[in-house]
């Protein structure tokens, strides 16, 4: 493809790719989810089976497409049908053979058998503004994104629009950052504007490190340009002229898709010197990490792009003021950024009829646990956990009801059943003892251990501290400590009001925004599952002890396979006994049974 | 250290910092090129030992203490040599929840080596990775790049089997 030298070009380019090749029979498009996650489920091999069904079949009205992830990860590798003017179909679980099967029904014209369809819950309360183009464009292919109408709200901007014109629209929209601090955008936008520290910078936040969140990945992996048309945008409103994608190097394919669309992007002239005649120069380079949670931080990362360790600094100055090299420096998070083409291109008043006043909008929640239908939603805010949970999640996996929900990673903090009728906003989580984040929301069912829970979280914390500030380094440390006797069953009486103490003391004094929040996940299970914290006080967990029901126990092996230390005995059809000497009382055997043999006591 | 094969390895290290266009750069810039050169470095390989980090100070001309400072800072840069496959077990939370623990402490007993050791015959290395983010699949093994979802303890014997 050649260089786009004006806007017109760009305009009669997508009018020539909207018009399309195959015109004539009712084009089908067949897109298969070829993410991290569809990828590891073996969509490579159902894409290849289909093609060669569709060359053998010379069906040339189906077009298939090598898409990104439309977030049913349950149900991984899934395949969607769009036949012109007709409801999208997805298709999960499916194998090559299905693939096969599914290439001959659309040869005859058939129905589609065993399909999710978009009336169904799990797509009907979701509205996909960050996701619109995850699962329904072929990230790779830059052609598909031009048409569209991709580049078209920058090239409108250039030439349509002062940057402060773009910046009121932010403000207007009420867009706040979803990386998980939810500071508004437009303000941070206005700021940089404003500062005169220049050469400055634009950078993408994409070192998505809590645990258990992949929104940002499933953006970077299935619309990359969507995120450089963004960063273009917010670098005409700033005035940078280069930006920087921090990208985490968990994500090799997230890279490379990125290295591709920036490639073709600069081929067509819409990075670069002079995009499309209009006088304005801006190019993009993407950052690696090298596994430091902290980086996540914003003046950690703005360390690491650097080249040095990746250790926070106090703010203020904050990086609009004083960011990359003592320059201006706008930081965005990946989801913020794939917010901002629709905003720009359909109005902050439209964004503002989305979602609930104080938080306009929508949020991508990573659903994961023990829950049904783990994946990608992407919900108004001020939705209810409950509706989040029951209606999209399908519920827990086993039917039980589910005990908890973990939101905002290592930073955030576990929210009881109690609460799920909680509408879905940054300052309701935070009045629950948790924060947004960046939308990890982690099931809990009933048999989790919230003690246990908040012992992981804060090993995760202790690992990855930098050091610089003590009450992180030290305190969280001696938080950790105190969990480990309290599992242990040797407990100290004043122990919890120390948690308590100590906690509070780190959330007061630490450096940076990660460890203010680190101590979330034991002050939240402290205050809403004080119970679990007291019982192990009272009883050390060596006081829980499993028993075989003999009368109930068929011999089935179950629970001998899964235990870690091996304490079971018994012959295959005859009653098991555990040796309870042995035994460390870790339950696995418990949740193993499934005829409710196993006593707990 | 010292081998012909080792020589050719620097060689085309110092190839990539070449094409980087340093010259003329001030530290900042030649500073801001680190952590790619590092990765770039352990891709070749395969860890960062000394030789290899006084390489990479002399060519980017900076101190050793803080090539050191970055490569101690990272997790995923490593000092030791690792063998030659790593087992990586995701410990994000859903992974956690969903039985990774007990994954690693069976392929403990297995190869008989603990988490960050490598097997006497050099074959494999135990390690951890933070969230890769493919939470449906929990829990998930990365060996040699390869992504494996699901893992039960009857398959992880067959996975291991792969890799010779």
């Amino acid at each position: 493809m050649s260089r786009l030298a004006t806007r017109y070009d760009l305009t009669a380019l997508a009018r020539k790719l909207a018009a399309g090749p195959g015109a004539g029979a009712p084009p089908v498009q067949v897109f298969v989810g070829m993410s991290t996650c569809g990828l590891a489920s073996g969509a490579g091999a159902v894409y290849e089976a289909m093609a060669k069904a569709l060359a053998a079949r010379k069906l040339a009205n189906v077009t298939l497409v090598k898409a990104g992830c439309v977030g049913l990860c349950y149900a991984e590798p899934t395949v969607e049908v769009q036949v012109a003017g007709q409801p999208i179909v997805t298709l999960g679980n499916v194998t090559p053979e299905r693939g096969e099967e599914l290439v001959a029904e659309l040869a005859a014209g058939g129905k589609i058998a065993g399909a999710i369809s978009e009336g169904d819950a799990i797509f009907k309360k979701q509205v996909r503004i960050a996701l619109r183009h995850c699962g329904r464009l072929d990230p790779e292919k830059v052609e598909d994104y031009l048409r569209d109408g991709g580049y078209q709200t920058l090239a409108k901007a250039l030439f349509d629009q002062k940057p402060e014109e773009l910046i009121q629209t932010m403000k207007d929209s009420g867009l706040r950052g979803r990386g998980g601090a939810g500071f508004p955008t437009g303000l941070k936008w206005e700021a940089a504007r404003k500062a005169a520290n220049t050469p400055k910078y634009i950078v993408c936040n994409a070192d998505e490190g809590d645990p258990g969140a992949f929104m940002d990945r499933s953006v970077l992996e299935g619309d990359p340009h969507c995120v450089l048309e963004a960063m273009a945008l917010a670098g005409y409103a700033i005035g940078a002229r280069f930006g920087y994608i921090y990208c985490r190097a968990e994500y090799p394919l997230a890279v490379k898709r990125l290295e591709i669309a920036i490639g073709q992007a600069r081929q067509l002239g819409l990075l670069g010197a002079n995009i499309l005649g209009s006088g304005f120069d801006f190019d993009i380079e993407v950052k690696l990490g090298a596994g430091a949670f902290v980086c996540g931080e914003e003046t950690s990362l703005i360390h690491s792009i650097e080249g040095k360790r990746g250790e926070p600094t106090v703010k203020p100055p904050f990086p609009a003021e004083s960011g990359l090299w003592g320059k201006s420096t706008t930081v965005n998070n990946v989801e913020t950024l794939a917010c901002v083409v629709p905003i720009l291109e359909k109005g902050a008043a439209w964004f503002r009829g989305i979602g609930t006043p104080k938080c306009p909008g929508t949020k991508v929640f990573a659903l994961a646990g023990d829950v049904k239908n783990v994946g990608l939603a992407e919900v108004p805010m001020g939705i209810t956990i409950h509706e989040v949970l029951e209606e999209i999640g399908g519920g827990s996996r086993d039917g039980k009801p589910i005990k908890a929900v973990q939101t905002g990673g290592p930073s955030g903090g576990c929210i009881p059943a109690s609460k799920f009728d909680t509408p879905i906003e940054y300052e309701t989580l935070a009045s629950l003892g948790s924060i947004m984040g960046s939308g990890g929301l982690i099931v809990m069912g009933a048999d989790t251990s919230m003690v246990k829970i908040a012992h992981f979280y804060l090993q995760f914390t202790c690992d990855e501290s930098c050091g610089k500030c003590t009450p992180c380094r030290v305190g969280n440390k001696r938080l950790l400590e105190i969990l480990d006797r309290l599992l242990k069953g040797e407990g100290k009486p004043e122990d919890l009001e120390k948690l308590q103490e100590l906690g509070n003391v780190i959330k007061d004094t630490a450096l940076c925004g990660l460890g203010q929040t680190s101590p979330n996940p034991v002050l939240s299970t402290l205050h809403w599952f004080r119970g679990e914290y007291e019982e192990c006080l009272k009883k050390g967990p060596k006081a829980v002890t499993y028993r075989i029901v003999a009368e109930k126990c068929v011999g089935c092996r179950a629970c001998a396979k899964v235990c870690p230390v091996s304490c079971i005995d018994g012959k295959l059809k005859k009653p098991h006994v555990i040796r309870q000497e042995e035994c460390i009382h870790c339950g696995a055997c418990f949740s193993a049974c499934k005829f409710d043999a196993i006593v707990r006591e | 250290m010292g081998t012909d094969t080792d020589h050719k390895k620097f060689q085309e290290l110092e190839a990539m910092i070449d094409g980087l266009a340093l010259a003329g750069k001030d530290t900042e810039g030649r500073r801001a090129v680190l952590i790619q050169v590092l990765h770039k470095a352990q891709e070749l390989f395969g860890y960062l030992p000394e030789e290899v980090q006084k390489f990479v100070a002399g060519k980017l001309a900076l101190h050793l203490s803080e090539v050191y400072g970055v490569v101690s800072f990272y997790h995923l840069f490593k000092t030791k040599r690792s063998g030659k496959y790593c087992i990586e077990f995701c410990m994000g939370t859903a992974c956690y929840v969903r039985g990774a623990t007990k994954l690693i402490e069976q392929a403990e007993q297995a190869l008989g080596v603990k988490l960050g050791e490598t097997t006497p015959d050099g074959r494999f290395t135990l390690g951890q990775l933070r969230c890769v983010g493919a939470c449906s699949l929990a829990p998930v093994i990365q060996i040699a790049g390869k992504t494996f979802g699901r893992v039960t303890a009857e398959q992880l014997p067959g996975i291991l089997a792969e890799f010779k």
